[in-house]
């Protein structure tokens, strides 16, 4: 019987004892979550890493892309008044834009969620639609509605009695109307977000506030804006990128005109990259927007961090 | 049973070997097996059609399979197509150009010389315009197309010039060319243009030309600075903006801007149809897609439309063009079955094909083709688009030119001309102010 005896590891050999390299490292929850966003990398390395730093070394080519030039795009474009003025219209958009959409946002979020709960889906679904409709088809729309001679704003004002609007003729009009139709679609971004982050407000903060004899503004000012500061903050990064990178609704609503004074970076780096073939140039346009960016990037995630730490 | 020794073989090779060698031109498309096209969309309905059964009938006569493309031009969809294809180096054999880019992608299309110069041979002088565009240092780069070339002359409803502004449209330019009286002709100048359009303006039906920044804005105005002789950039890279005939040019458009709709500044290429269509407009400027539009839409206003030559000025009668061309990659697999479909394409009896089922809106780049018979034919009423066609004294011309392309299509394309009016007419700068920053922007177009 003794010989029949095993004792622990008498049959197993060695080699199969330690499991093996691969299996050890499949084991690291590391290693699987790595593996599991494989994908995602993958996609980002090749849509977005790689054009960027391709879109970096081509802004530093000379027009026919056989010549390194440096910076000479970026000094080139910096001479010109009318990049100058895209420079400014795309802040004021951006700025103007990102604004009322936060201003709206939170105004329908309040709203939103002061409704009874049984009609709150229905209010939420329907304020979603602008978002969720494709940005060209409803910016088509718009651009129907403020068509220069047969804009159906133009039709109902005259039929009350008042003077049409040059929504798109005037240099100015037109500014507004692509800021207009830039808030429609994107202050539901804002509302949901905020409407999210007013759910998670502890309840308990309300009714101490109330015991205290706090009004709703002072509700307001003390506990919903510091409880929403870092999702505001985040919110508005996240809003002036995509703002700032705006392309279709101007590109169908004005192109640009009139008089270049509605013209975006994107709008304006499409305009001398592939309409007029100076792809170099259209590039380094595009790339203007970066430093921007990463400096507002930086503040405001500094800003959030800061916070993070002071609750943590 | 004949055998098959080493010998034989040999023999066999050597004989195929030197008759491959000997043989003179083969012509590569019995070789190749298929050829892709990416082709501009036509908007008007059936003009693929027309196309596809001409490959068709190349493809089977030899033996290659043809397979095209239709990309539409909406979003700059087919410029886009082009920049990928030439970026990443593969794509269709043969792709369309508009306006200006063959020299966008001069260094990756095959040089077309034999071609071209064998249709100038077989047809005569070509268009100006197309060769300022697609011959570069001497090569050309793609060859100008029928389909959707255009010109941009007068559509105007000649019931309301008649009543209004006392001009019998039909008179001065009926459809039959020799029939052109010359003082009648000789007396439409951008004066009798400005006249006529203030006393229509007065009557409650305006003209209607675009002031924004795409081409039927471009086209027109540069027609009109053509005709006063204003060169913004010469051929030697000097700003010539800053002259009397620009002042004499711009008080004219100034003139016509406050006798056209406030909304023309925001007009896209589709506003001046609409406007002509809609039965308001008594006159515009544009190939014949608002004729067409309006036989489908308003047949009443389509009745009374008549296409004719565009005004003269003291340095003559310009209409704005805008050809399209073919061109080959270089990386094209199939280069002999392109160039030999290019040809066959190109012959007047495919361009007559071609112009029948565009309603005569496509144009080909040779003037003597103009004596098809579409634009005699298609009605109402009869004859309605026979001044389509640059007739007479009428010359072709293109904004930018006759600056170094290079420099012409930043011209063309950042809108110098219309901003300019822009400037002047709606937002009142003075005038000097106005060629100043002409001037500095010309002055950044040099950089090319």
């Amino acid at each position: 019987m003794a010989d029949t005896v095993q004792t622990w590891g008498s049959t197993v050999t060695d080699k199969a004892d330690k499991p093996g390299r691969l299996r050890l490292l499949l084991r690291r929850r590391s290693t699987v979550a790595f593996l599991m966003c494989l994908p995602l990398i993958l996609i980002i390395v090749c849509l977005v890493v790689y054009p960027a730093f391709y879109s970096i070394y081509l802004s530093m080519l000379n027009k026919a892309q056989t010549r390194f030039v440096g910076f000479a795009n970026f000094t080139f474009l910096m001479s010109r008044e009318t990049f100058w003025m895209v420079v400014y219209q795309s802040t004021i958009f951006a700025i103007a834009a990102v604004f009322f959409k936060a201003l709206i946002g939170l105004i329908t979020a309040h709203l939103v969620n002061n409704l009874p709960v049984k009609g709150q889906r229905k209010w939420r679904g329907m304020l979603l639609v602008p978002w969720v409709i494709p940005l060209a088809l409803s910016t088509l729309g718009w651009w129907w509605m403020f068509d220069p001679t047969n804009s159906a704003f133009n039709y109902t004002l005259r039929s009350l009695g008042f003077e049409g609007v040059p929504w798109l003729s005037d240099p100015y009009w037109a500014r507004f109307s692509v800021i207009l139709v830039n808030v429609w679609y994107g202050a539901p971004f804002f509302l949901i977000m905020y409407l999210a982050a007013l759910k998670s407000v502890p309840e308990q903060l309300y009714e101490a506030a109330a015991i205290d004899g706090a009004n709703a503004w002072q509700k307001f000012i003390h506990i919903t804006l510091p409880m929403m500061r870092n999702i505001i903050a985040i919110t508005v990064l996240f809003s002036l990128i995509v703002t700032f990178a705006n392309f279709d609704i101007v590109q169908i609503m004005t192109a640009g005109g009139p008089r270049n004074m509605t013209h975006m970076f994107a709008t304006y780096a499409f305009l001398l990259g592939i309409r007029s073939g100076d792809l170099p140039l259209g590039a380094a346009t595009s790339l203007f927007m970066f430093p921007i960016l990463a400096i507002a990037a930086i503040f405001i995630l500094r800003g959030v961090r800061k916070r993070g730490r002071e609750i943590g | 049973m004949s055998s098959l020794s080493r010998r034989s073989v040999l023999k066999t090779a050597a004989l195929g070997s030197a008759a491959a060698i000997a043989s003179p031109y083969v012509r590569g498309a019995y070789a190749a097996g298929s050829l892709t096209l990416g082709l501009w969309d036509h908007w008007v309905p059936g003009a693929n059609k027309a196309l596809d059964k001409l490959a068709a009938e190349w493809g089977e006569k030899n033996k290659v399979e043809v397979k095209i493309d239709y990309i539409t031009s909406q979003g700059e969809k087919d410029k886009l197509t082009a920049a990928a294809e030439a970026q990443a180096g593969t794509g269709h054999d043969i792709m369309s150009h508009r306006d200006w880019n063959i020299r966008i992608h001069q260094d990756k299309l095959e040089p077309l010389n034999d071609i071209v110069d064998g249709l100038v041979k077989q047809y005569g002088p070509i268009s100006p315009v197309a060769e300022y565009l697609a011959k570069i240092k001497g090569t050309w780069r793609g060859i100008p197309t029928t389909v959707g070339s255009q010109v941009k002359p007068c559509c105007s409803r000649f019931d309301l010039y008649k009543e209004h502004a006392g001009l019998d449209l039909r008179d001065m330019f009926p459809a039959d060319e020799k029939k052109w009286d010359k003082a009648k002709v000789d007396g439409w100048t951008w004066d009798a243009y400005v006249t006529s359009a203030q006393k229509l303006h007065k009557a409650g039906f305006p003209i209607g030309n675009p002031l924004g920044q795409t081409s039927d804005a471009v086209d027109w105005v540069g027609g009109l600075f053509n005709a006063y002789g204003v060169v913004m950039v010469d051929e030697k890279d000097n700003i010539k903006i800053n002259s009397d005939a620009t002042r004499q040019a711009m008080e004219v458009a100034r003139k016509l801007a406050e006798v056209m709709p406030p909304d023309v500044f925001a007009w896209d290429d589709a506003g001046n149809n609409r406007w002509l269509i809609s039965g308001k407009g008594s006159g515009i400027m544009n190939p014949p897609s608002a004729w067409a539009v309006a036989k489908r839409d308003n047949p009443k206003v389509a009745e009374q439309c008549w296409t004719h030559p565009v005004p003269r000025g003291p340095k003559g009668r310009f209409v704005g063009q805008l050809p399209q061309f073919y061109g080959v990659w270089s990386f094209s697999k199939n280069k002999q079955a392109a160039k030999d479909f290019l040809t066959f394409v190109s012959q007047k009896n495919s361009v007559a094909q071609l112009v029948a089922a565009s309603v005569g809106y496509d144009l080909p780049s040779f003037k003597s083709m103009y004596d098809l018979s579409t634009w005699n034919d298609v009605e109402p009423p009869k004859g309605t688009v026979y001044g389509y066609p640059p007739r007479g004294d009428e010359q072709t011309s293109i904004t930018g030119a006759p600056a170094r392309s290079e420099v012409g299509a930043q011209i063309y394309n950042q809108a110098i001309n219309t901003v300019m009016v822009s400037k002047f007419a709606q937002a009142k700068e003075k005038l000097d102010d106005v060629i100043k920053w002409a001037e500095r922007e010309l002055e950044g177009t040099l950089r090319a």
